[in-house]
């Protein structure tokens, strides 16, 4: 379709638990994204950044911040803030200023410096807040994972070996992947002997906090063809669409979902990928790679069916049958996924599209799913946000 | 001894009807969508839009859509209330007029060992928390007794 951008190159800085000022990560990642699109700093027109809200002042503008350690050069800029989506709704602030004609080349970054341990609420007596309530009366972002997995096991008969065996395939994905920060292999019993965290769920069920930095730089399909890079992989499709009342699951940090008294009920997750499905003008039946939000092992199940790519309650038996391992008909994060990564709230999307950029160009190594043509990312964060992003080439 | 003060551990959480706990909501008065919290502003229904609601107290049983626990003591705004920790379980639950899922702990004693979804839950009030002030209560959530009166 006309509005298409190009990715021309992407680049990491490895995920970690490495405390350095989150600019030195997104650097490093953003100069081995230009290297490998062999595009010059200065023909970059517009700096997409993520923001980080754990990071200071800076991390609010992170798209400044960025472009001035990289060096004024008098490009535009912008900072996108949808919680976890943040890099997707920066790479479509890229997409847009492009089709636009605002710019020719843009850079789009996301990193993150995260403290150490849980997640947890800012401090004081805050019972307006909804975070604030829920952690009072005990609710962890794992309890909403494992509510998820119950009803898994209870509509569709999977185990807790099911789940394991998600964290033990991303696992052996993940030791291939050098930017991943976990990269030991596991076996099912490794997780087994885990501790419960939240039942069903256990500590390698669930993905840690990480640091990191992703870059990606896009362009205009002139551009592309001017540089003579017509053919590298395209974004074809994405969607940050917000949920549709009434929400009928119980969402992260709600006591509560919407009320389905008045209005029909609908699952965000499963409105997320059709808007980029459209504007891509294929169906999930045409996907031949995935990465997906796999804060919980067993979220990657719901997420394969949230997007079509199986039947609703058949994910476990296509994992069963080693469909989604890289060899299979259709791998889902060959990158090692959050699993192998940890999460890098602004840099985690962003981190999905450099991974299908790899697999499209033939540039995954150890990692490479064969004859990939067409990839899609799923992600979903706090406050209604979420992104759904296919490339193709 | 003086009896140990009983305060709501959240403000406007919980209300009484014919001396049984209820959750206390709103309701919409032009499309009828519920609320828990209680809004009381502008209804979300976007082919709705009100300002007024009533306050409601909800349906004080339902089916248990999931269940899980806190096998680890969770962060603070937590008040921890045993030492050494004791994990408790959590569940949600589905009200059936309503069209809603709510969370909440589970009543002392139960555990996931005793949940299974579908189960028919009732909502009680225990304390969450003890201090010098006495019992701070909230909502919890237990399996039905069979033939309890809804």
């Amino acid at each position: 379709m006309s509005n298409a951008i190009h990715i021309l190159g992407a680049g990491m800085h490895p995920w970690g638990k490495w405390g350095e000022h989150f600019t030195r990560y997104g650097v490093h990642a953003a100069r081995a994204a230009l290297a490998e699109a062999e595009v010059a700093w200065r023909d970059v027109g517009f700096i997409s950044g993520a923001a980080t809200m754990r990071c200071g002042y800076p991390g609010y503008v992170a798209g400044a911040t960025f472009a001035q350690a990289l060096g004024w050069q008098g490009a535009q800029v912008n900072t996108s803030y949808a919680a976890c989506a943040s890099g997707a709704q920066a790479l479509a602030a890229a997409r847009a200023k492009i089709a636009a004609g605002e710019c020719e080349v843009a850079l789009v970054i996301g990193a993150d410096t995260t403290p150490k341990g849980f997640l947890k609420p800012q401090a004081g007596e805050r019972p307006d807040d909804p975070d604030w309530v829920r952690f009072r009366i005990g609710i962890t972002n794992p309890t909403y994972f494992a509510l998820y997995a119950r009803r898994r096991m209870a509509l569709y008969g999977d185990t807790s070996e099911d789940f394991a065996a998600v964290k033990v395939k991303n696992a052996a994905h993940g030791a291939k992947n050098t930017n991943a920060r976990y990269r030991k292999t596991f076996t099912a019993e490794d997780v087994a002997q885990s501790p419960v965290v939240a039942d069903p769920l256990r500590l390698m069920d669930v993905c840690a906090t990480s640091d990191g930095g992703a870059a990606l730089v896009v362009c205009s399909a002139d551009y592309a063809r001017a540089k003579g890079k017509q053919h590298t992989p395209r974004i074809a499709g994405i969607s940050t669409a917000t949920p549709t009342f009434a929400s009928a699951t119980v969402e992260m940090p709600d006591l509560a979902t919407d009320s389905t008294a008045a209005a029909s009920p609908h699952s965000f997750r499963a409105t997320l990928p059709l808007a980029a499905f459209e504007q891509a003008g294929i169906g999930p039946e045409d996907v031949d790679v995935a990465e997906v939000y796999d804060l919980s092992t067993a979220l990657e199940l719901d997420w394969m069916e949230d997007l079509g790519l199986c039947a609703r309650g058949e994910a476990a038996q296509w994992l069963r049958r080693g469909d989604t391992r890289i060899g299979g008909k259709l791998p889902v994060n060959p990158s090692g996924g959050l699993a192998c990564f940890g999460e890098a709230v602004p840099a985690q999307a962003i981190a999905q599209v450099c991974e299908l950029h790899w697999q499209l160009s033939e540039r995954a190594g150890e990692r490479q799913v064969e004859g990939a043509r067409v990839g899609i990312t799923a992600n979903q964060g706090l406050f209604g946000h979420g992104s759904c992003v296919i490339v193709e080439r | 001894m003086t009896a140990a003060k009983i305060r709501p551990a959240l403000e406007g959480y919980l209300t009484e009807r014919d001396g049984k706990p209820h959750l206390l909501g709103s309701r919409c008065t032009a499309c009828g969508t519920y609320y828990f919290p209680r809004l009381d502003s502008f209804c979300r229904n976007p082919a709705c839009d009100s300002t007024d609601f009533e306050e409601v107290p909800l349906s004080r049983s339902g089916r248990l859509w999931s269940y899980t626990n806190a096998a680890y003591q969770p962060p603070a705004p937590y008040i921890p209330v045993k030492d050494p920790y004791e994990p408790f379980a959590i569940a949600a639950v589905e009200l059936e007029r309503e069209g809603m899922i709510v969370l909440g702990q589970c009543a002392e004693g139960i555990a996931v060992e005793d949940l299974r979804v579908g189960t028919p839950m009732e909502l009680i009030v225990e304390p969450l928390f003890s201090d010098d002030e006495g019992d701070a209560i909230i909502w919890k959530w237990k399996p039905q007794a069979a033939g309890a009166d809804a």
